[in-house]
């Protein structure tokens, strides 16, 4: 099986650094962009199986993307799983309808980025 | 801790609730009873073995045996069982006669995520249970638990464990940071205190039990007897769910593996039965 890839969406480095950290302990490559612009250019450069995406940063935010990614990459692919301070229910299902697949409420852990991996299929439910 | 005192807890412990623990388990009990021991004002675990041996000690006791019941919990933990449920429930629904509720137990719910997955899982089904009513009964033995699961509130950070952000959203109100489980699924549950070490009966019949990650606490006779005692109470055509480390073998022979599933287990048969 080829290696799964998923680009990593948000403006903080720290944050970045720790969401790759945790992600390639998944076996993943992972791929850095810090607003929604750069991770539409990296999107078109190479789609990725996963993109975890920041909701608020400079440039581009997380819901313009996810609206200019599914119109321009479809509803499926790439899954996208937000990762936001924004935790009210009502920013979560403006996400779901706009097409994302799942919603992480910061702080996350690896446990929770793998549970909703495992939840849109980008890893296999462990036995 | 003297070995003099390790002894006496554990034992108080085994008594109580059946849980083993061996010596290795001294820091759990440094761990877990901490906040108990400032609370109280106790200096240690020497001076706590010292006061549980005196007279009227029992709600310091009970209070002992609570802080070392083990709460882990997620929502739709391990996932295979409750996809197992969601195929059983509508045969289960097309056997019963009409107006009979469909009866699961979720033993040691600790704070109550596998009985709300039940329900939501029963829910989800919708049509495909010809409106038969689901009754769940959760029971634990801490208080403070069910306390917990009857008011079904959560953490962010619980709710992100095994729950789906589509069931989440339909399932839960927002309170603040805090999501609590929507009125018409807490009201399918009924919360009880119940120790497994006693005779389950008073709790009537189901056709589906979840007795997940329990036994590994206890010693293989009470092992044994819980398991017997959970096959006299589930119906001919339920399952009873254990955890993914558990097993009947050499246990006992009132249940059986359900062929091709793991941690599925049916009442045996008479004439399947040995001795």
């Amino acid at each position: 099986m080829t290696q799964r890839t998923c680009l990593v969406v948000d403006d903080s480095l720290v944050v970045r650094k720790a969401a790759r950290r945790i992600i390639e302990g998944f076996g993943f490559a992972v791929r850095e962009a810090k607003d929604g612009q750069e991770a539409l250019d990296a999107c078109r450069a190479q789609l990725p199986d996963g993109v975890l995406l920041d909701w608020n940063m400079p440039v581009m935010d997380g819901i313009t993307f996810l609206r200019a990614a599914r119109a321009e990459f479809g509803p499926d692919h790439p899954r996208i799983v937000l990762c936001t301070t924004e935790a009210e229910i009502a920013r979560i299902i403006e996400a779901l309808s706009a097409g994302a697949q799942e919603y992480v409420m910061k702080p996350f852990d690896a446990d929770i980025i793998r549970d909703k991996f495992t939840q849109v299929g980008l890893l296999e439910e462990v036995a | 801790m003297t070995p003099d005192s390790f002894n006496f807890l554990a034992g108080l412990v085994k008594v109580r609730s059946g849980i083993v623990l061996t010596a290795d388990k001294g820091y759990m009990l440094e761990t877990r009873l901490g906040t108990m021991l400032r609370r109280e004002g106790i200096a240690g675990l020497d001076a706590l073995a010292l006061r549980l041996r005196a007279p009227r000690s029992e709600a310091l006791a009970a209070e002992m045996v609570e802080a070392l019941t083990t709460n882990e919990s997620s929502f739709f933990r391990d996932g295979k069982p409750f996809e197992h449920l969601k195929k059983l429930l509508p045969k289960l629904a097309a056997a019963r006669p009409p107006g009979q509720a469909i009866r699961i137990w979720s033993a040691a719910c600790s704070s109550g995520q596998e009985a709300y997955s039940i329900a939501i899982t029963a829910v989800g089904l919708g049509a495909a249970l010809a409106g038969r009513r689901v009754e769940i009964v959760g029971t634990d033995l801490s208080q403070e638990m069910l306390q917990r699961a009857r008011e079904g509130v959560y953490t962010q950070f619980e709710v992100q464990r095994g729950l789906p952000v589509q069931m989440l959203v339909k399932h839960f109100r927002q309170e603040g940071t805090r999501w609590q489980v929507a009125p018409e699924l807490r009201a399918m549950v009924c919360w009880q205190a119940f120790n497994l070490l006693d005779d389950p009966r008073g709790l009537g019949r189901f056709d589906v039990v979840f007795c997940r990650n329990v036994l590994i606490y206890f010693d293989a006779p009470t092992k044994s007897r819980v398991l017997a005692a959970l096959a006299s109470l589930v119906a001919a055509d339920g399952v009873v769910y254990l955890g993914g480390a558990e097993t009947v073998l050499g246990l006992t022979d009132r249940l059986v593996p359900t062929p091709g599933e793991r941690g599925v287990y049916e009442a045996a048969r008479p004439a399947a039965r040995t001795g």
